[in-house]
């Protein structure tokens, strides 16, 4: 007998009810259950950092989360940084002009950690930038386009 | 039609869709009624499997079937095909799709779960017992090789898979006459590719059609194609492979894996898709590596440092099974002499039998290992002889006016070693006006009075890229007059659609955007090999612009004859032929197209064959040699061992770059992959039991931001003349001298103490260690 | 890699979480779910009951007295980092949390989940050693106070019972001007400690030690008060010599060691860390008496 609970939640400013079951993590619960397969799993031990998503407006690893921990929740997903008629957020146009990605796997995660560090610290360091990624591991690129990436979305987003 | 795209940077046409999640890897591809798989996996090293239990998995709701080896069929009966033959292989064992009866490695798959989801999949396997006989376990490579040693294989002679040995030049005579000779050993360890996306692969059946398909999280589709054809007795044909997006590939997806062939035949006997999903501990297990190497290398020289003769052994572990025949241990010992003009060398290698899972290729292969030798050798030279590190490696360099140069050396099939070209002094030169190289001692010195210990490594490199024979290519306009390419090679991350747009547009004067470009699918019909060995830029690449070419020249020649124009009168210009000087005449190279489609009774052109469309393959016969030389500042704790990156420089050459912020990733990507190697990566297993030790991330060390130097790149283009686009690979140029850059700076920092570091990873533990023996020996 | 089924309950009280620990077996408690849940995925842990705390909203709290530092154990570990309360009272532990994992994990980690997880390494049970704090821990006969010094059973095995819960702690704050410095060794930024050392230094008149506590955390299986370090310090002018001394008393432990790190490595960089952070403590008390 599984053990199911309905949850009520918003996803990228879209409600959904469903019932799921308790050990369904979020991250599998975006992905398989809403469709949403932006968000990736690398480690599912809370490492790698490429399930990060936003709950309630703070950066969370979806691997060791459960669906049913998100319920009455607010969650951004990558398929939320985008404006609806398509526009990129910032931080992705920056992704795009500085290389700050290859194989894109780890790059939902870690625009997502991005968005929410540049929330709270408007003028980065690269020193800073570099440790708010540090839980976001990256095979590919180095680091060096995804912190380049960071400073100039920085910079978009104060508006100067 | 000037270059106007090749040689620029172009945004990626990849970005888009990954920038947005849009991107579609494998476990984001649902198929209707589609069933998960898990494995059951030996908890043992080294075992006979007694029995298999799976009466309580197969109750579990949501199972649909728990299969061994037998339930896969009469035709899984024997063992994975070997995607690499070689007379040379003495003992050809690969792995079989489920255990027969015989486990070589912890986690060597022993039954298949099939399951409407993952998560009851794994409620199963957990309930599958299976009862081992144990059996001995050998590790260590080194006690592998020995007479008597355990045996990775019940029942056979040994443990040495093969003995591959590399000679050209006399190296005894060399050794006989030379002023100086020295000798040292090296141990040397690669570890795990973890690309962030572990493998996966789907596979459908469709009856009626005879028809199967699998999407594979892989770096060959047409490979794994050929190879599932062998095994399943197959038309090729009827066997379609796709690789969607993939996470990263680093080597070992570009081997043919046991879940890929379960995933296959399960969806055949079932008549159901399937998806099989590798989860980080799998990858940890069961993904190939590259582990362990023991050498002995002892060099001959000159006063002056001239290298006349090298001669190395290396003792190699390759693991429990042999999928990719001697491919790796061929990568080893082929580089040598490397980017120097030595005149003898003799390096052999045993291929020996472990219980841990088999080694493939990482990226650079076993180019680092070699560049590890060949640069810490140079570093020996110039230590013992009280020489400059920097002019050691320039009175050994292969000279400029040398090129094209032929090392002496021969391939098995018989086809020489010869570098193309190149500017190894001029790379050298540049890195180290970049570092300041000059000004280091000076530095240093002044670090050393505020207690601070700092150090400058420097390693050089050459390698063979662009391997032959070719990667195909199809351009098309479409009707809508758009370019289309189809490639048979695939990308993980290195941005071949865009490169291929790039080459393509400068052709038909477009925007590289509006290109459309589809890769890595069996379907499409431009045969192609594997995305491995920095290859598909200088292979593909030129393909794309031959059949761009050809493509070209047909819609001008069309053109002309449609215009009544003479064709040199013909350029095109945004995508529409038209007369030069005259642009109200002309034609859009999609109403050409559509002329070349033609319909039903309507006569095609007089002299044209249908469709305005090319195959070409740029074929070659040798690899294109990129090099360079890396320059790296690090800072040494002494009172820890901890290593500070502060620095790092390259200069590198890879011919005409397509794209150069492209290249530039690759170069930055594969150094910080070299320092991880040289610091942080070190798969262990428990000698004893066989127990893969270091089985998560917090366990296994991978780079992260904050550790990483800021890494300066410059180039230099010495365009091949083998390919029309000078284009040499890039993909693996930051990894091949990378190792060898950060352990030859640690042991600079060091050199007050006179520490020797002939070994990688490097801890910090370790580096304290070896301080302690030196600073012991030097009491004594 | 997914968890194994469970029963799933999240209480709002901890009455509630406690009437569910006795009402059934094999239970597990979720905080920040930071290291359970790698444990659940990883099947290393099979609980039949999952027991969230994350709804129980009296649990997590921060109260800064004069005194004593309380904190609610749901209390996220981000919260404390960022709070104005702990910069203010207890700057070390806002220090000391910059080495806590990353921000996503502080985001959801928690005081009480590092506490009851007791990873040798963890940074926070570090700290709650230097204050000599006290645990509350809430049970089926009600609540029962445990000192930190004996909160560390045995490895990653603290002073709670199945069916109890943590509750809060208390810190006992040093009110006379002082100095503090948290250093640490870990191979990356946010890795597990390979040691770490948390001082807090209190100057007499002359510039002589008063008062001096001493934590060491990853070398043994729980944190560690370094009391005869602290002894031999006091009463000194904090030289050299007396540093070398006193990082003389690390050498004496047992220490821990694991795949990545041996036990003298260990000791050796504790020994280090522990002149380290001495130097800088007494930098900082000396800076704040010249005030």
């Amino acid at each position: 007998m599984t053990d199911r609970r309905k949850i009520e939640l918003t996803v990228n400013g879209v409600r959904h009810v469903r019932e799921i079951e308790t050990r369904l993590t979020l991250g599998d619960f975006l992905r398989h259950e809403l469709g949403l397969t932006g968000t990736h799993l690398g480690c599912e031990h809370g490492v790698c950092g490429a399930c990060t998503v936003h709950l309630n407006g703070e950066a969370v690893r979806s691997c060791i989360l459960f669906a049913v921990q998100a319920d009455g929740c607010e969650i951004t997903t990558v398929e939320g940084l985008a404006q609806p008629d398509g526009t990129l957020h910032p931080l992705q146009q920056a992704f795009r002009d500085h290389h700050g990605l290859q194989c894109g796997f780890c790059t939902p995660g870690m625009q997502m950690t991005i968005a929410a560090f540049l929330a709270e610290n408007r003028h980065p360091t690269e020193r800073e930038v570099r440790e708010a990624i540090s839980g976001n591991l990256c095979r590919c690129t180095g680091y060096q386009g995804i912190v380049a990436a960071a400073l100039d979305a920085a910079q978009r987003l104060r508006g100067t | 039609m000037g270059a106007r795209n090749v040689g620029a940077i172009v945004k990626r046409l990849e970005d888009p869709r990954l920038v947005t999640g849009r991107g579609r890897y494998t476990d984001d591809i649902v198929l209707p009624g589609m069933l998960e798989l898990a494995f059951v996996r030996s908890s043992e090293a080294h075992a006979l499997v007694k029995s298999i239990n799976v009466s309580a998995a197969k109750a579990v709701p949501g199972v649909i079937a728990v299969w061994t080896l037998a339930e896969l069929g009469a035709i899984a009966q024997k063992p994975m095909v070997q995607a690499y033959p070689s007379p040379a292989i003495k003992q050809d064992i690969t792995q079989y799709p489920l255990a027969k009866d015989e486990v070589c490695y912890v986690g060597e798959a022993i039954a298949v779960v099939i399951a409407a989801n993952r998560y009851i999949a794994e409620d199963a396997a957990q309930l599958v017992s299976v009862d081992y006989e144990s059996l001995p376990v050998v590790i260590d490579a080194r006690e592998a090789v020995k007479a008597g040693a355990a045996l990775a294989h019940r029942g056979a002679p040994n443990n040495i898979a093969a003995t591959v040995a590399w000679k050209f030049g006399d190296a005894g005579a060399a050794f006989a006459r030379a002023p100086h000779v020295f000798r040292e050993t090296y141990y040397q360890h690669r570890g795990v590719a973890h690309s962030m996306e572990g493998r996966g692969v789907i596979a459908q059946f469709e009856g009626a059609m005879d028809q199967l398909t699998l999407w594979s999280s892989t770096q060959a589709p047409f490979l794994v194609r050929r190879y599932l054809a062998q095994y399943l007795e197959r038309e090729e044909a009827r066997i379609r492979v796709i690789a969607p997006d993939v996470g990263g590939g680093f080597g070992p997806k570009a081997g043919h894996y046991a879940e890929e062939l379960v995933a296959a035949l399960v969806a055949m006997k079932l008549g159901r898709a399937v998806k099989w999903i590798e989860d980080r501990r799998e990858h940890f297990l069961t993904t190939t590596q590259q582990r362990d190497q023991w050498w002995e290398v002892e060099v001959a020289c000159e006063a002056g440092g001239k290298v006349l003769a090298l001669r190395a052994k290396c003792i190699h572990d390759n693991g429990a099974y042999l999928p990719y025949g001697l491919l790796l241990p061929m990568t080893v010992i082929v580089p040598f002499p490397g980017a120097y003009a030595i005149p003898a060398v003799e390096v052999t290698l045993d291929c020996v039998f472990t219980n841990a899972v088999p080694n493939t290729p990482i990226r650079g292969a076993g180019r680092p290992n070699a560049a590890f030798i060949l640069e810490r050798t140079m570093d020996t030279v110039a230590r013992n002889l009280k020489l400059d590190q920097a002019e050691v490696r320039r009175t050994n360099f292969v000279r400029k006016d040398q090129f094209p140069y032929e090392t002496g050396a021969r391939m098995p099939t018989g086809v020489t070693i010869q570098y193309d070209s190149g500017d190894y002094a001029g790379c050298l030169d540049m890195v180290m006006k970049t570092s300041g190289y000059a000004a280091f001692e000076t530095k240093r010195a002044q670090a050393a009075k505020a207690g601070r210990w700092i150090g400058l490594g420097i390693a050089s490199y050459n390698e063979d890229t662009g391997l032959p024979p070719y990667e195909g290519a199809t351009v098309k306009v479409l009707p809508s007059g758009r370019i289309s390419v189809e490639l048979g090679s695939c990308s993980q991350g290195q941005g071949l659609e865009t490169i291929a747009a790039q080459i393509a547009a400068d052709q038909f004067d477009v925007d590289p955007q509006d290109v459309i470009v589809k890769t890595g699918d069996t379907a499409i019909s431009a045969m192609a090999l594997a995305t491995v060995g920095s290859r598909v830029a200088a292979t593909a690449g030129p393909s794309v612009h031959l059949a761009a070419t050809q493509v070209r020249e047909k819609a001008i020649r069309l053109a002309a004859q449609q215009l009544e124009v003479a064709e040199q009168d013909l350029e095109i210009t945004r995508g529409a032929v038209h007369i030069q000087g005259v642009p109200g005449r002309r034609l859009m190279l999609g109403d050409l197209a559509k002329r070349l489609v033609s319909g039903v009774m309507v006569p095609l052109p007089k002299g044209f064959t249908p469709g305005l469309e090319a195959t070409a393959y740029h074929t070659s016969e040798r690899p294109v040699y990129a090099n360079g030389t890396n320059i790296a500042e690090v800072e040494v704790d002494i009172e820890t061992g901890a290593v500070t990156l502060l620095n790092y420089w390259v200069a590198h050459d890879c011919g005409t770059m397509i794209n150069p912020m492209l290249v530039e990733g690759q170069i930055v990507g594969g150094v910080v992959h070299g320092i991880g190697n040289a610091l942080f990566e070190h798969m262990k297993y428990d000698r004893e039991s066989g127990q893969p030790l270091t089985t998560n991330f917090a366990e296994y060390l991978l780079p992260l931001a904050t550790e990483m130097p800021p890494i300066h790149v410059e180039h230099m283009e010495t365009p091949s003349p083998v390919n029309p686009l000078g284009v040499k690979g890039a993909g693996e140029g930051g990894t091949i001298p990378g190792i060898a850059c950060i352990v030859s700076a640690v042991e600079n920092a060091l050199k007050p103490l006179g520490v020797k570091v002939n070994e990688y990873p490097i801890s910090p533990e370790r580096l304290l260690e070896l301080i302690d023996e030196q600073r012991g020996a030097a009491r004594a | 890699m997914k968890p194994a089924p469970f029963q799933y309950h999240d209480p709002r009280s901890v009455k509630e979480a406690v009437a569910l620990l006795a009402q059934h077996e094999n239970t597990k408690l979720l905080a920040g779910g930071q290291s359970l849940g790698p444990m659940l995925n990883f099947r290393f842990v099979m609980p039949d009951h999952l027991i969230d705390l994350n709804r129980i909203s009296e649990l997590a709290y921060i109260r800064a007295g004069t005194d004593t530092l309380d904190i609610g154990a749901m209390t996220r570990q981000r919260a404390l980092e960022r709070a104005a309360e702990i910069k203010r009272v207890c700057p070390i532990m806002a220090e000391a949390l910059a080495w806590v994992g990353h921000i996503a994990t502080r985001n959801r980690g928690t005081i009480g989940g590092s506490l009851a997880h007791l990873d040798p390494a963890a940074e926070l049970p570090g700290i709650c050693a230097l204050y000599d704090a006290t645990l509350t821990v809430a049970g089926p006969k009600g609540t029962r106070r445990v000192a930190m010094a004996d909160w560390g059973v045995s490895f990653m095995t603290p002073n709670l019972e199945p069916n109890e819960v943590l509750t809060d702690i208390t810190l006992k704050l040093w009110r006379e001007p002082h100095g503090h410095a948290f250093v640490e060794f870990a191979r990356r930024h946010g890795d597990f400690a390979i040691a770490g050392v948390g001082c807090l230094v209190a100057l007499d008149r002359t510039g002589k030690a008063r008062r001096v506590a001493l934590s060491l955390i990853g070398v043994s299986s729980a944190p560690v008060r370094l009391a005869a370090a602290e002894k031999l310090l006091v009463g000194t002018d904090l030289s050299d010599n007396a540093i070398q001394a006193a990082s003389a008393e690390v050498a004496k432990l047992e220490a821990l060691a694991d795949t990545q790190v041996g036990a003298a490595y260990r000791k050796r960089v504790a020994g280090v860390l522990l002149g380290r952070a001495i130097k800088q403590a007494a930098g900082r008390a000396a800076q704040g008496t010249k005030r």
